[in-house]
C-alpha cells in the first residue's frame, strides 16, 4: 500500500514537472502564454501551496498572508539595492525574514484558535499594511513603493556605467531575456524568469508533498480533525501548528521574493486584506487540503482575471450582436458589471458560491463528477479530506 | 487638561463608530452565533443611503432663464430640484440642507430589509457549517457589496455636508469655564457622539424592558430552551440581525459627513471593529461599547504631539496607527477574554 503510493506520487510528480515545464507551450493556444501570466501563475502557485500547508492540513484559517508577501517583497528588493541584481540573496533574504515575520505573528496569533485566530492574523495584516504604506516610510517608501534607482550601492556588482537601471539576473541570466519560436502560427514564448519560477514551483510542490506525506503533516492532519483529543493525550500541539505557520509564511515570502525578481519594486498595496482573500480564495477554488488544488485555484483566478479584465463594452456588444438591438444593449448592461473592472465583483461572486455548494473545491468537484460517471455513490478518495470536518478544535 | 479634554471629544466621534459597529457585530454573534465580515459593508450601505438619498432630493428639472445669459450670450439653463418647486424655496432648501439627519428614516426601512434579506437568503443556512465557511461566505459577500457600490457610485469619495448649522465649530471650554479658544470642538461631532449615545441607550433599553428584548435574551443564553417552550426564537433572531443593521447602518449614515462616504470605508472600520470586539469579550454588549470607546480615545492620545515625540524616541513613529493592534495583542496576552468577556467563548 504505502508502496503504490509512493509510486503514485511519483506519477503526479513527473506529470506535475512536465506541466509546468511545458508551460509557454500547453498555454499558448489559450492565450496565456505569455511571460508575465505564466510567472504570476506560478507565484500564486508557490503562495497558494503555502498557505493550503496552514489552512489545508490544520484547518487555521489565516486572513493576513499576504503581510508576508509584501515583506519577502520589500526584503527582496533591498537586496538587490543594496548587495547585487543576482536573484538567489534577494529569494534567501525574502524566505529569511518572511519566516522571522511570521515566527511572531503566529507564535501571538496561535495563541487563540478559531474565530480569534482569522480576525487576530487580519488585524496583524492590516497594521503591516498601514506600518508600510506610512509609518516606516523610510524603510518601504510609502505609497510610491520601494523601487530600484541608479545610485544604489549594490556592493557585489560592478559600478554601473549604462546609465539605466539594471535588470534581475541569476548568475548572468537575465530574468526578463526571452525565446521566442514560431510554431503553427502561435509565438511560443521561454522566458528566463518563468523557467525559474517553474522550478521554484516544482520545488515547493514537492516539498509540500513529502510534508503532506510525512508524520508530521499527519499530526497537522489530526490538529484539524480533532486538537482537544490530541490535547487530552498529552500532546502539545502548538509547536506545530506554528511550524505549519512559519512554513507557509516563507512560502509566501518566496511568492513575494519572486514576484520583486520578476519586477523589482514593492508596494504597500500587496499586503492589503484584498490580497490575503485572494489566496484564500485560489486554495479553496481548488481544494483545501488536497496537494493540486491550489495550484489549479491559483492558475484558474490569474487566467480568469487576465480574460476578464479585457473584456469591454465594445468585445461584448461584438459578442451579443446577433440579438435584437433592445436585448443586446440590456445584456451588455448587465454584463459590463462583471468584466473589466468589475472583475472583483465576479471573484466575490466565484467566493461564495463556491463556498456555499462546493466547499471541497474544483477537485471535489471533479471527483464527483468522475464517480458520477462511473456510477458509483460515495468515494474515498485518498487526496480529499473531508470538507465538513471541524476546522482547528 | 485642556489638551487632554480635547483629545477625549476627539476620540468620541470615531469611537462611537467602532462601539455601534461593534455593538452590532456582537448583537448578531450573540444571537445567531455568526461572526459576520460584512458587517462593515452594512456600515458602507449606510454612508451610502445619504448619497442615494442627496440625489433623489437633487433630481431637477432644466427651465432656460431668458432674462440671464453666460459669457457666450447663450440663455443659462436652471436647475430647479423638485423638491423646491413643490415644497417652495425655504421648505425644499431646508430639506436638502437637513438631508443626512432624513437619511436616517430612509436607511431604517432599508437596512432592516437588506439585514433579513442577508440572514434568511444566506446566513440562515450556515448555521450548522464550520466557522470557517462562516467566515469566508461572508466575507464574499463584503466583497460583492463592496463592488456594486463601486459599480454604481465610482470610486471617489462623495461629499455629504452635514445640515448647515452644524457645519462649523464652537468653543465647548467656555461651556464648562474654561479659557476661550481652550477646546474648539465640531458641532457635528458631538451631534455624532449624542446620537450613537442615544441608539446604544436605546438598544439596551429594547433588550431590557421589552418582553421581546427579555425573550431575546433569553435565547441568548439558552437557545434550547426558549425553543421548547414554544418560542419561535429563529423568527426573533431573524429580526435581532436585522436591528443590528439598522444599527450598522446608522452608524454609517451620521458618519457620512465626517468621513465622506468610499466604497471602502466599511472594510477599514470592520477591521478596527473585530479588534474592538476581541478587546471587549466576544458576546459582552458592554464589553463592545466600553472596549470602542476606549480605543477610540486611545487612539486619539496617541495622536497627540508630545505622545508621538516620545514614541519617535524609542523608534516608533506615527504610533497612533497602529496603537489598537498594539493594545489588542497585549491585551489578548495578558487576558485572552477580553475586558467583559466570558472564557471559552467562540474557542473551537
Amino acid at each position: 500500500m504505502i508502496d503504490k503510493l509512493q509510486n503514485n506520487d511519483r506519477m503526479l510528480m513527473t506529470l506535475f514537472t512536465l506541466m509546468v515545464l511545458a508551460g509557454p507551450i500547453l498555454l499558448a493556444p489559450f492565450g496565456a502564454g505569455y511571460p508575465d501570466l505564466l510567472q504570476r501563475f506560478c507565484i500564486f502557485g508557490i503562495f497558494a501551496i503555502g498557505f493550503n500547508i496552514l489552512f489545508g492540513l490544520t484547518g487555521y484559517l489565516s486572513f493576513g498572508h499576504a503581510a508576508f508577501l509584501g515583506v519577502g517583497s520589500y526584503s527582496a528588493v533591498w537586496m538587490f539595492k543594496l548587495l547585487t541584481m543576482n536573484v538567489i540573496p534577494a529569494l534567501i533574504l525574502a524566505v529569511v525574514i518572511a519566516g522571522l515575520f511570521s515566527l511572531l505573528i503566529g507564535f501571538i496569533s496561535l495563541r487563540r484558535s478559531g474565530i480569534y485566530f482569522s480576525i487576530l492574523t487580519l488585524a496583524f495584516a492590516q497594521m503591516s499594511f498601514s506600518l508600510a504604506y506610512s509609518v516606516l516610510t523610510p524603510i518601504t517608501n510609502g505609497e510610491t513603493g520601494l523601487q530600484l534607482t541608479l545610485n544604489d550601492p549594490r556592493i557585489l556588482d560592478g559600478a554601473n556605467t549604462t546609465g539605466s537601471l539594471p535588470s534581475t539576473n541569476f548568475f548572468g541570466l537575465t530574468m526578463n531575456s526571452t525565446a521566442k519560436f514560431d510554431f503553427l502560427g502561435m509565438v511560443l514564448q521561454f522566458n528566463v524568469g518563468f523557467y525559474f519560477c517553474a522550478v521554484m514551483l516544482i520545488l515547493a510542490f514537492y516539498l509540500a508533498m513529502r510534508i503532506f506525506r510525512s508524520p508530521f503533516g499527519l499530526m497537522l492532519k489530526a490538529i484539524k480533525t480533532n486538537q482537544n483529543r490530541l490535547n487530552y493525550t498529552g500532546v502539545n500541539t502548538r509547536p506545530y501548528t506554528l511550524a505549519a505557520f512559519v512554513i507557509s509564511g516563507m512560502y509566501a515570502g518566496l511568492a513575494g521574493g519572486l514576484m520583486a525578481c520578476t519586477d523589482p519594486l514593492a508596494g504597500a498595496e500587496r499586503m492589503q486584506w484584498t490580497a490575503s482573500g485572494e489566496v484564500v480564495l485560489m486554495t479553496i477554488l481548488g481544494g483545501a487540503g488536497t496537494l493540486l488544488g491550489p495550484v489549479l485555484g491559483a492558475g484558474f483566478i490569474k487566467y480568469f482575471e487576465n480574460i476578464f479584465s479585457k473584456i469591454n463594452d465594445n468585445v461584448l456588444h461584438s459578442w451579443f450582436s446577433f440579438l435584437p438591438d433592445g436585448l443586446e444593449d440590456l445584456i451588455v448592461w448587465v454584463l459590463h458589471f462583471f468584466v473589466g473592472k468589475g472583475w472583483h465583483l465576479t471573484l466575490g461572486l466565484l467566493f461564495m458560491m463556491v463556498v456555499i455548494f462546493l466547499p471541497g473545491g474544483l477537485l471535489q468537484g471533479a471527483s464527483h463528477i468522475i464517480d458520477w460517471i462511473r456510477g458509483k455513490k460515495q468515494s474515498s478518495s485518498t487526496q480529499i479530506s473531508n470538507p465538513n470536518s471541524m476546522p482547528a478544535e | 487638561m485642556d489638551a487632554i479634554l480635547l483629545q477625549i471629544l476627539n476620540g468620541l466621534d470615531k469611537g462611537s463608530a467602532y462601539a455601534l459597529i461593534a455593538l452590532g457585530l456582537t448583537l448578531i454573534f450573540g444571537t445567531l452565533g455568526v461572526v459576520n465580515f460584512a458587517h462593515g459593508a452594512l456600515f458602507m450601505i449606510g454612508a451610502f443611503c445619504v448619497v442615494t438619498l442627496q440625489r433623489i432630493l437633487n433630481i431637477s428639472t432644466v427651465t432656460i432663464d431668458p432674462t440671464k445669459t453666460d459669457f457666450l450670450g447663450n440663455p443659462l439653463k436652471v436647475k430647479t430640484p423638485y423638491i423646491i418647486e413643490w415644497f417652495g424655496e425655504g421648505a425644499g432648501m431646508a430639506i436638502i440642507n437637513w438631508s443626512v439627519p432624513l437619511a436616517i428614516l430612509f436607511a431604517i426601512p432599508i437596512m432592516l430589509l437588506v439585514g433579513y434579506v442577508m440572514e434568511r437568503g444566506l446566513i440562515k443556512h450556515f448555521y450548522k457549517r464550520p466557522h470557517a465557511d462562516q467566515i469566508l461566505v461572508t466575507f464574499g459577500l463584503a466583497i460583492v457589496l463592496q463592488e456594486i457600490i463601486k459599480a454604481f457610485y465610482g470610486a471617489n469619495p462623495i461629499p455629504t455636508p452635514a445640515p448647515e448649522v452644524f457645519r462649523g465649530s464652537f468653543d465647548f471650554g467656555v461651556l464648562i469655564g474654561m479659557a476661550e479658544n481652550a477646546v474648539i470642538y465640531p458641532y457635528w461631532r458631538l451631534v455624532y457622539f449624542a446620537f450613537s449615545a442615544l441608539v446604544i441607550a436605546g438598544v439596551f433599553a429594547f433588550l431590557q424592558f421589552t418582553t421581546f428584548g427579555m425573550v431575546v435574551r433569553a435565547g441568548m443564553a439558552d437557545r434550547e430552551t426558549v425553543g421548547l417552550l414554544g418560542i419561535n426564537i429563529d423568527k426573533r433572531f431573524t429580526i435581532m440581525f436585522g436591528i443590528a443593521a439598522c444599527v450598522a447602518g446608522l452608524a454609517g449614515v451620521m458618519y457620512s459627513p465626517i468621513n465622506s462616504p468610499n466604497y471602502h470605508m466599511g472594510m477599514d472600520f470592520l477591521v478596527l471593529s473585530f479588534v474592538v470586539v476581541v478587546v471587549g469579550g466576544m458576546g459582552s454588549l458592554p464589553g463592545a461599547v466600553l472596549a470602542g470607546f476606549t480605543l477610540g480615545i486611545l487612539e486619539s492620545f496617541a495622536s497627540m504631539n508630545q505622545v508621538k515625540g516620545f514614541f519617535e524616541a524609542i523608534y516608533l513613529p506615527s504610533i497612533d496607527q497602529i496603537i489598537i493592534y498594539l493594545v489588542a495583542i497585549v491585551i489578548l496576552l495578558v487576558r485572552p477574554r477580553g475586558l467583559m468577556g466570558r472564557a471559552g467563548v467562540m474557542e473551537d
